[in-house]
Formats: C-alpha cells, structure tokens, sequence
C-alpha cells in the first residue's frame, strides 16, 4: 500500500503544479486578481505532497519492501540501515524523485517566506516554478517511476553498489540537490522578472538571499563529494575532472558568478541583463548536468543507468525549459533599463572582471565536458582528462583569484589606481616573498603549483584587509562573510598547490616485515588479517607508520568484497597530521607473497577541504548579516 | 541594433549545443577507446631519452628499416612487470623493440629495466601523455607492431601473456 500511496501522492503533486501553473498565469491577466491569493497556497501544498511522497520511498527501502522494482533492484535486507535509507537516492528513479521533491519544496520556501518582492513577479516566479516541476514530474511518473510493483516478488534484493554503501553518500547527494536543484528559484526569480519586466535593484535585493543558500549547499555537496571521491575510491586524487564533477561544478562556477552580479544589481543597480543572464545559465547547468548524468551519454562512476529513452525525455525537457528561457530573454531584456555608469577602476569593474573569468572557466569546462560529443558527431571517439582542464583552467583560476584578492579593496563607483597600490601592497610583498623562498628552498616544480603557492600568502592577507581598522564587533555579518569566504578561497589554493607540487607517492610491492619510505615516513609492513563486516569480507593490512622518533602510528586499509552484489573495493587508510596525511591502499597479492602496496604522503592536502568549508561558513554568514539587515529595514 | 542582436546570441549557442547532444545521444556509440590509427601512420613525434646513455625515440626512425614493436610501458605499472618476460622472449628472436616510457624518471626507469629485464633497442620519454594519446592508446601497457613505412599494423592492450605472443610475431612476420 506504501508504493501506491506514494505514487498517488506524485500524482497529486503533479496535478497541484499544473493548477499553480495555471493559477499564476491567470492571475497576471488583468482580471485575474482573484486568483492571486491562492498562487501560495497551492505552491505549499505541492511541496509538501512530494515530500510526502518521497518519505513513502524511504519508508519502503527501510522496510526492504521486495515487491517493489526499485527496492529490489537496489537494496539488500542485509544492509546496515542507514544504507538502506541512503540506498533510496543512490540509484536513478530515487535520485530523481528526490530531485523533484527538492525543487517542490523549493518553490514552497519561497512561496512561505518571500516578502519582499513586487507580488505580480512572486506569481510568476512560482508560475515558472510550477512549470519546471510539471516536467520533471511527466518524467517520474512516465519514464522513471520508483514506485512500480515486481512479481513474482524475489526472496532477496540485489544490493546497493558497495562504492556507494558509505556514511558519505547518505549526506552527499541531498547536500548537493539542495544546491544544485536549489538554485532554480534564481532560474524562477528570473524568468518571473522577465515577464513582469521587474529587473532592478529591489529584485536583486530578494533574490540574494535564496541564491546565497543554494549556492552554500552547493558548496558544502562539493566540498563533501571531493572527500568522499578521495577515501572512498583509494586513487589519491581528490578532484578527477569526471562529467558528474564537471557537472556540479558548473552551476557552482555560474552561482559564484550570480552571487557577484546581484551584488552590483542591488548596490548600484548596474548588470542588468548579465545578472539575469547568469540566473538562467545557472540552473540550465544543473538541468544540463541531469542530462548528462541520467542520460549515460557520457560515461562517469556516476552513471546510474543507460537509458536513450530517458535521455531523450530530459533532453526534450530541458531544450523547452532553456529554450524558452532565452527565447523571453531575447525578447524582454531589451526593454530593461540600462543600469548606472561607473569607471574602469571600480568594485564595479573588479565584479566584471570576476564575472568575465568565472564564466570563461564555465565555458572551458563545459567544452571539455561535451567534447567528446562534439567530435563523436564528427566521427571520432576522444576523452579529455585532467591534462586538459588542468592547463586551460588552471591559469584563468589563477588570474581570478588575483581580481578576488583586488575588488573588495576598491571603491564603489570610481576608484584610483595609486591609491589600490597602496592597499595592494602588503600581500604583494607577501606573494613576492613566498614566491622568492619557494624559487630558493624549494624542489623544483610545476610553474602552475608554484604560483598557487605564492599567491596563497598574499591572497589570505587581502582577504582579511577589508577587517583593517574596523571595530570587529561592529563589523557587519556580511563583510565578515565576504572576508571569510575569500579567505576559503585562499586557503583551498594553497592545499591544491600543496598537494600537487609536494605528494611523494610510492608504489611497492613488499613482503610482511618490510619496512617502506613514504615523504617523512617509516612504514613497517607488519602483515595481512581476514576481516569480516556486516556485508563484507576485506584483507586488512596492518602498517605502522612512524615520523622520526614520533610514536607510531597504525594503518589499517583494507582491500574489501561486498557480498551483495559481489564487488572488490578499496578502503584506504587514512592518517591525518598538522601538516599534511598519509594515505595508504593495499592491492592485490602476487605470485611470490608480494602485496601491492600504494603510500602517499600529501602535506597540507586537508586544507582543500578546509577551505571549502570556510568558503560555505562565509555564504553562511553573508546569508545572516543579509536577512538581520533587511528585518531591521523593511523594504 | 547591436545591442538587441548580441540578445540572441545564448540562444543561438544553446541550439548548437543541444542538436549536438541530441545527435550524441541516438549516435552509433563505441565506448571502448580504440587506436583508429591502424593501417594509418604513426603521427610525427620526436621523444627525447628517457634515461641518459640510450637511444630516444622518434616516428623518423620507425619508418626506417623493417618493422618495429612499439611498447609503452612504465616502471610504475604492474602489468608492465608481468609482460617484461615475453618482451624478452621477442627480442632474442631478434625482433627489434623500441620502449616509450609514459612518465616516468630516469633512475626508476634504470631500476625496473635492472629487475625485469631490458629488451629495448631505443627508450623514448613521453612525459606529458601526449605521444600515448596521439597513437590512439587508452593505458600502459600497450604494444604496437609498426612496419617498415611507419604504418601502424597492429595494437595490442595490456599485459602480453604467453597466449597473446603467437598474435604479435605474426603480425611483425606480416609487416616485413
């Protein structure tokens, strides 16, 4: 009964965003005042039926409810629990279901809590919203529904992929939905806009908020992602350019962008039509990623199932949404007031430039995303990997965080030259000096790691310069969140430097009793354990690990198979220092009693993720500092 | 005007990006990455080498005298250990074999040659993957038989185990 109460539910819901849809557009008829007050209302209830709907999902995978196709296809009655739980989004109808609900409970939020926009745009907005989750709706219930019945009903599920069966995945993906999902209320905010031709300051001033929490989930999913990707799949690396990375990146990239752009919109009324633009391409990113995830058109680990069909269904999908988009961006934003001048040297001019770069990264990421597409068209079956996006991003990142360092020390409006000069100069001197002692001390390195780690120093002491001769107490939220984030920023540059200039990677294969050399490390290789988990069987290795005369430390990686469905995996152990982790995964034994050992040593890799989280922390912070001030001055 | 046209423009991109993919998606796809060079010749290169002393490795030599097996391989690669006796095996046949080492570093290069045996006439450094991924090879270890005009004959991928020697001496006879 569970299955098909959720699935009326997903009915209702789709039946709710239709009337919303409807209601929306009738209301801004001229005679359609009647229906304003019931745009709302309808908006709440369709996020609440697919929240609904989704808890029947999870309350069938925790019962491991066989009869139904999806819980039998993906989970296992042997699982751990909140495996179970996790397992009801780490496959396709789930993961889109929870995409739907996300988006409902979107437009509902917005529907609750925002006051501040012209009300004409409100019911757009969530008219567009509605229209967005009709959609994806037609698609969950005619071509990915979770909730279809299996006779005759097998005695015992397939299992979740054991790459998935980790703590990390039962927070990843909601994490990174919100965001990414999230950030179409700016793709609704936008198209409302467009309609009701309301793009000005007070519009930028309702859409931050809600921008800025998308975009900190966003941040937090990636961040998480990175990690996970790192432990979990025992290869070193914590970024692989994969299509699904890429594909979370991109939005990320447009939000960070968006977020800039809508600051110069409620400032100084300027980037009109550029911050709308963004608004759309950042949601046509996630829209776009879904495709590419869903439609296994490009391979990824991500890829749940390859399906044409579905692909074709989103595809469609999403030319009508992003289509449409542009088509009403074409024609209305002439008709949008151009924005106040301002001058070459200007917080105005550093936010272009911001904009300009970040979006020249989007762009080389997505060509190298779609490339492989492009020249399958032509006949020819190419991947592009890490050497490409490490070259063409690599320096434009570069460049970018240097204008990141600059604008908040410039003036609104108009600036001058000599005196940014003279604010500029303390981390100037400070990068020149790094850069200096690592030309000096240093081995020999990669020109791109080099400048990272210069600039680093420098990049953290501007961050922080806007705090110079402020009373701290008195500072506002949002300046503090602006430092904080830059200062992320800094932070994960320096870890990403760090850990390509300096990991020292070994690879041997030792005997039990023989001792390794990994960085600053003495590895002895004590020997090899059967282990049994829940759902697992695993070879465990034990390495003690000592620095110098430190104590010792003991590493146990494990190389796993998971019963159900039968799979090898790597767990790698990991042992975390103030400046840096070891990082050992064993493999496999050969012929003479050999086991395969990979140690890395990557000083100052956890600042990576470090950063991350400060760059959330400081979203988080402007999000408070913007909603206090706004209560404390009504609109 | 100006300013109205550059309007459309992100409408225009996205209709070339979305017939792209639409076109992607019903395409014929082959998933595995294959050399489409084979009956092509070999792209021009020139490789330093990859320890001092030794030979490197550049397309002009392989288009000189008889056929030649290429073999890429890494003193990190496991595989590569595996198939280090065969290589020998072809090389007192008297087949010439000509290395091309895919980042790697002189002194590991010299200890696993020291260990596994040296069956190269010349060694070639492709540090930056870029000869690996012009010759259409996906990973190490690969072998190519190339013939004496530096036409690619033959691929093979992965370790060469004693079932696969029969193929390559073959296609090396062929290519005389």
């Amino acid at each position: 009964m569970i299955a098909e109460a959720g699935l009326a539910l997903l009915w209702l819901a789709a039946a709710l965003s239709l009337l919303q849809l409807v209601l929306g557009w009738a209301a801004l008829r001229p005679s359609g005042e009647a229906m304003l007050r019931a745009v709302r209302p309808v908006a709440v209830a369709q996020g609440i039926l697919a929240g609904l709907a989704f808890a029947c999902l999870i309350w069938l995978f925790l019962r491991t409810d066989l009869s139904v196709k999806l819980v039998a296809a993906n989970s296992h009655s042997a699982k751990p629990w909140l495996y179970k739980f996790a397992g009801a989004w780490g496959n396709h109808e789930g993961s889109m279901l929870l995409w739907v609900t996300v988006l409902a409970m979107a437009g509902a939020a917005v529907a609750l809590f925002e006051r501040r926009l012209r009300q004409d745009t409100l019911i757009a907005t969530l008219a567009a919203q509605a229209a967005i989750g009709l959609g994806f709706y037609a698609f969950l219930l005619f071509a990915s529904n979770p909730f279809t019945r299996l006779t005759p009903v097998p005695v015992e599920g397939n299992g979740l992929n054991p790459l998935l069966q980790d703590p990390g995945l039962a927070f990843h993906p909601p994490t990174l939905y919100f965001g990414y999902v999230g950030i179409s209320i700016a793709f609704s905010f936008a198209v409302g806009a467009l309609i009701t031709r309301d793009v000005g300051p007070a519009f930028a001033r309702a859409m931050r908020p809600w921008v800025l929490i998308a975009w900190i989930f966003l941040t937090l999913g990636i961040t998480a992602g990175s990690y996970w990707a790192y432990y979990e799949l025992g290869w070193g690396g914590w970024w692989f350019w994969d299509p699904v990375e890429n594909a979370s990146l991109m939005p990320w990239l447009a939000a960070t962008a968006l977020l800039h752009s809508v600051t110069v919109l409620a400032t100084r009324g300027g980037l009109r039509a550029w911050t709308i633009m963004l608004a759309v391409v950042a949601f046509s990113m996630s829209m776009i990623g879904t495709f590419l995830v869903r439609s296994g058109i490009l391979t990824s680990v991500h890829a749940f199932a390859v399906d044409p069909l579905r692909g074709a269904f989103i595809l469609v999908l999403l030319g009508f949404y992003i289509g449409g988009a542009l088509l009403l961006f074409g024609l209305r934003v002439r008709h949008v007031k151009e924005g106040t001048a301002f001058e070459i040297v200007s917080r105005e001019a550093a936010l272009v430039i911001n904009n300009l770069l970040l979006s020249v990264i989007l762009g080389l990421v997505f060509i190298g995303t779609l490339y492989p597409l492009v020249t399958q068209a032509l006949g020819q079956e190419i991947s592009v990997g890490p050497p490409y996006f490490n070259a063409v991003a690599g320096p434009v990142a570069l460049v970018l965080v240097a204008f990141m360092a600059m604008g908040p020390m410039l003036r609104w409006r108009r600036d001058e030259l000599k005196a940014l000069a003279g604010r500029i100069a303390v981390p100037v001197l400070l990068s020149a000096a790094a850069l200096l002692a690592l030309v000096i001390l240093a081995p020999p390195m990669n020109w791109l790691p080099l400048l990272g780690l210069a600039m680093a120093p420098g990049v953290a002491a501007a961050s922080v310069a806007p705090l110079w001769r402020r009373n701290l107490r008195r500072t506002p939220f949002f300046i503090w969140g602006m430092v904080i984030a830059h200062l992320g920023i800094a932070v994960t540059l320096a870890g990403m430097a760090s850990e390509s200039a300096f990991t020292k990677e070994t690879l041997v294969a030792a005997r039990p009793g023989q001792s390794v050399a990994a960085g600053p490390f003495r590895v002895l290789f004590q020997g090899v354990t059967p282990v049994v988990g829940q759902n697992w069987t695993a070879i465990e290795a034990t390495l003690v690990a000592r620095r110098g005369e430190g104590a010792p430390v003991a590493l146990r990686p494990q190389a796993r198979l998971f019963s159900s469905p039968p799979t090898p995996t790597s767990e790698a152990a990991i042992s975390t220092w103030w400046d840096g982790q070891l990082y050992i995964a064993i493999g496999e034994e050969d012929e003479q009693g050999r086991w395969q050992l990979r140690l890395w040593w990557k000083p100052f890799v956890t600042l990576i993720w470090l950063g991350g989280g400060l760059i959330a922390l400081g979203g988080l912070l402007a999000l408070i500092g913007r909603l206090r001030r706004e209560r404390r001055a009504p609109a | 005007m100006k300013r109205r046209l550059i309007f459309w423009v992100p409408l225009a991109v996205f209709s070339v990006v979305i017939s792209v993919v639409g076109f992607g998606l019903y395409a014929p796809s082959d998933r595995a990455v294959r050399s489409g060079l084979i009956g092509q010749a070999v792209p021009d290169f020139d490789l330093p080498p990859a320890m001092p002393g030794r030979p490197g490795l550049s397309s002009a030599a392989l288009r000189q005298g008889g056929p030649h097996v290429v073999n890429i391989f890494a003193s990190w690669c496991l595989p590569c250990r595996v198939e280090a006796p065969q290589l020998d095996a072809l090389a007192r046949r008297g087949i010439p074999i000509d290395g091309i080492a895919v980042r790697d570093r002189p002194q590991d290069l010299a200890a696993f040659l020291a260990a596994y045996g040296d069956p190269f006439r010349s060694i070639g450094a492709d540090t930056d993957r870029r000869v690996q991924m012009e010759l259409g090879s996906a990973g190490v270890p690969e072998t190519f038989v190339v013939d004496g005009n530096g036409v690619i004959r033959h691929q093979h991928i992965g370790a060469i185990t004693e079932g696969d020697m029969a193929a390559i001496v073959t296609a090396y006879e062929a290519a005389r």
